[in-house]
């Protein structure tokens, strides 16, 4: 019989040489006529062992890493088809500290099957949630997402039940479900990982919302940046039609629900949802006024549920194990669990899915281990580029959306950014203002001028000159920006600069 | 500058295949860039023409998105990550390294037509910081010596 052996096919793996590994390691069983069985799973997210390999083993998959080709004649010399010892040997996979204390929920499958086979996606509890949703009335599937105290994951962190209900009650003969996978945000990737690692889940989602809410067509807006997600999640839906999930009549209901991927390109903006269904119509993706919000005037003018990746891809755990099910994890009002992204200058970088309430500092030190470089930490952004930048002295923080405004930070899609001490924070801000200057949609003032502005201010600050007076200019840009600009994106460039003003005022000059 | 020949029949192909989609710019857009690896202006008329819109709607849709680009790359199209993560991990010696390694600036290409160089605001590779991408493909943790190796490497595919 063969011997079964992982190697991911994520983009992380890949752009740390898992193409050659495989391809490595089939040669050299092929030299020595070993029969094995080749797949290439999703990623476990540990990117600090990547490429890493894993055996099937009566005990369990074992796991090697990280492999590059060098090693491969060693690891069959070890007789790491069967467990052999060697030093990349890291035991069972399941008992990896980092992996061993997650909670995956919305994740369950991400690294452990191949990600575009229906039957392995089946095998591992694919497809229950939908089962369960074909039960129920519309109502009833709303109702459980609100049980369950799912918040939009995208990063404003509203109800999604609530929005659900809206587009529910929303009066339309067609409606649409669009999924936001623009993932414009530095520091993220778990949207990626879904998509690319899991593609099948977030189809699952998306169909149950379409049942919930009565609209048959759905679009999954996917940023260009994405190559692998883009192949995989039309290979997933190919697989769903053909087997009857997708379509005109899925599972034998009479209900329809059909699904496409669309590209974007290139614009960070069309992540903002208004934005994104300019751009799905085919124009300039210029924000557009709220209200009417999108639950009720969405895409071409129809009823529409937009969510991010993670809160359609957590749909199905929900209607599988049930809203309450989900619902105890988590505190406070961050209710479930949240695919944190440790990203940056950390020693173990990696996806860690936990219930909200966690620390940033357990993140960083006992999964991350310190800085790559081994420099003290100095700060970390937390939640892209429109979050706070946040000192040692918050990292006791517990990850909850409430805790987080409450220093006037931002949890947004859970990505933690880590900077060591080499960084410069009046830099950052610079970077911050020339980010929003460079994608701003131009649709209003404080964001297209002031952006520009705050750029030219920052110069001036760095070259020390009339630094007192530029910083009041920078705070006043900042509080105009803040108060009266359309969407988050000029809305919310002031976290970043002033969070670096306010907690490292040395590096801008300020004693 | 006047405009390379480019392919009219191939750009009249994309657009009939997928002007009756609903919202059919983009995906025509991206027919047209994928097929010739940029969209001559040229083509603007035509589109505009299929969907029943401006030129200068069209127009302004090409220049409104970074990635769409109106004239041709080079074989090759690098991408640096300018993003904070990257940042983070010396993204900034890297972004100097490539533009000294290939005598350009972003948004040009080599003389020799080999090579593009583009900014990009994150591949989604910020745990394997800093990140690049050529043609598409991520690379990750890329050192200044590591990124001569990878030009290495896809000169050498030829
Ligand atoms: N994931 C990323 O890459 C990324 C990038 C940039 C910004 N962000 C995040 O985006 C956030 C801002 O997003 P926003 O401007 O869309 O926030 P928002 O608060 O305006 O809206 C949040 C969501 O709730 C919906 N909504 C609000 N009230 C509703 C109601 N009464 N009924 C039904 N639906 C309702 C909105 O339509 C929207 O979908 C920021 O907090 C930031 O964290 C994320
Ligand atoms: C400038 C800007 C960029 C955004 N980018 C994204 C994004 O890439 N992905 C995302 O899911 N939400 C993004 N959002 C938030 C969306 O507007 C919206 O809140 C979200 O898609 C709703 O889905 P959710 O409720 O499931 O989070 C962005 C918002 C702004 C202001
Ligand atoms: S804040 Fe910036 S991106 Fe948002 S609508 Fe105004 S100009 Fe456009
Ligand atoms: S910030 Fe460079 S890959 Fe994400």
């Amino acid at each position: 019989m063969s011997i079964k052996v992982f190697i991911p096919r994520d983009s992380s793996a890949l752009s740390l040489g898992a193409e050659k590994t495989a391809k490595a390691i089939a040669a050299e069983a092929a030299k020595r006529g070993f029969d094995i069985e080749l797949v290439r799973n999703g990623s476990r997210g540990l990117f600090y062992l990547e490429p890493l390999v894993e055996v099937e083993t009566a005990k369990g998959r074992v796991a090697y890493g990280p492999v590059q080709p060098k090693d491969v004649s060693g690891l069959f010399d070890a007789d790491f088809l069967n467990g052999g010892s060697h030093p990349l040997n890291l035991g069972l996979t399941e008992e990896i500290e980092y992996l061993k204390k997650q909670e995956r929920l919305t994740n369950a499958r991400v690294g452990i099957t191949d990600p575009v086979n229906l039957e392995d996606y089946l095998a591992h509890d694919g497809y229950k949630g939908l089962a369960n949703a074909l039960k129920l009335t519309p109502a009833e599937i709303v109702k459980q997402v609100t049980d369950s105290g799912l918040r939009g994951r995208g990063g404003a962190a509203f109800p999604t039940g609530i929005k659900w209900n809206t587009v529910l009650n929303a009066q339309g003969e067609q409606k649409y479900i669009v999924c936001n996978a623009d993932e414009g945000d530095s520091g993220t990737f778990s949207d990626r990982m879904i998509m690319e690692d899991d593609p099948f889940v977030l189809v699952e989602g998306m169909t149950i919302a379409g049942l919930a809410v009565g609209a048959t067509q759905g679009y999954i807006y996917l940023r260009v940046e994405y190559p692998h997600a883009h192949k995989n999640l039309n290979t997933a839906i190919a697989a769903a039609e053909q087997a009857g999930y997708l379509g005109a009549n899925i599972c034998g209901s009479g209900k329809a629900f059909n699904l496409e991927v669309r590209l974007g390109a290139g614009a960070y903006v069309c992540g903002e949802e208004t934005s994104l269904l300019e751009s799905l119509e085919g124009k300039r993706g210029l924000v557009r006024y709220k209200p009417p919000l999108p639950a009720i005037k969405g895409l071409f003018g129809k009823p529409t549920v937009i969510n991010n990746v993670i809160s359609l891809a957590s749909v199905p755990i929900i209607l599988d194990k049930g809203g309450e099910y989900y619902k105890n994890f988590g505190m406070g009002r961050s209710r479930g669990t949240l695919p944190i992204q440790l990203a940056g200058n950390i020693k173990r970088p990696g996806l860690i899915e936990k219930a909200f309430g966690i620390t940033l500092r357990e993140l960083l030190y006992d999964y991350g281990g310190g800085s790559a470089t081994g420099r003290p930490i100095k700060a970390v952004q937390v939640g892209g580029p429109l979050g706070s930048f946040v000192p040692e002295s918050q990292f006791d923080t517990p990850l909850d959306y409430e805790a987080f405004a409450a220093n006037w930070a931002v949890l947004g899609h859970g990505g933690v950014v880590v900077f060591d001490d080499t960084v410069n924070m009046a830099t950052m801000a610079r970077y911050a203002m020339e980010f929003c200057a460079i994608e701003s949609c131009g649709k209003c003032t404080p964001c297209r001028i002031g952006s520009t502005r705050g750029v030219e201010v920052m110069d001036k600050i760095i070259n020390n000159q009339d630094r007192a007076k530029n910083i009041a200019l920078l705070r006043d840009l900042s509080d105009v920006m803040l108060n009266s600009s359309l969407c988050a994106l000029g809305g919310m460039t002031p976290y970043p600069v002033l969070s670096a003003l306010n907690h490292f005022p040395g590096d801008f000059g300020v004693e | 500058m006047s405009q390379p020949d480019w392919d009219k029949n191939t750009v009249a192909q994309v657009i009939e295949s997928l002007k009756d989609k609903p919202g059919a710019m983009l995906p025509i857009l991206h027919g047209i860039q994928d097929a010739l690896g940029y969209i001559p202006k040229g083509s603007v008329p035509l589109i505009a023409n299929a969907l029943n819109v401006s030129r200068a709607e069209v127009h302004g849709v090409i220049t409104f998105y970074h990635y769409f680009r109106d004239t041709p790359p080079g074989k090759h199209t690098i991408h640096v990550c300018r993003a904070e993560s990257c940042q983070s991990m010396n993204g900034s010696d890297l972004e100097a390294h490539a533009k000294a390694k290939l005598g350009i600036d972003y948004h040009e290409t080599t003389a020799d037509g080999a090579f593009s160089l583009e900014p990009v605001y994150c591949l989604g590779n910020c745990g394997c910081s800093p990140a690049i991408s050529v043609d598409g493909e991520v690379h990750g943790r890329v050192s200044p010596e590591r990124f001569d190796e990878i030009l290495d490497e896809v000169r050498a595919q030829a």
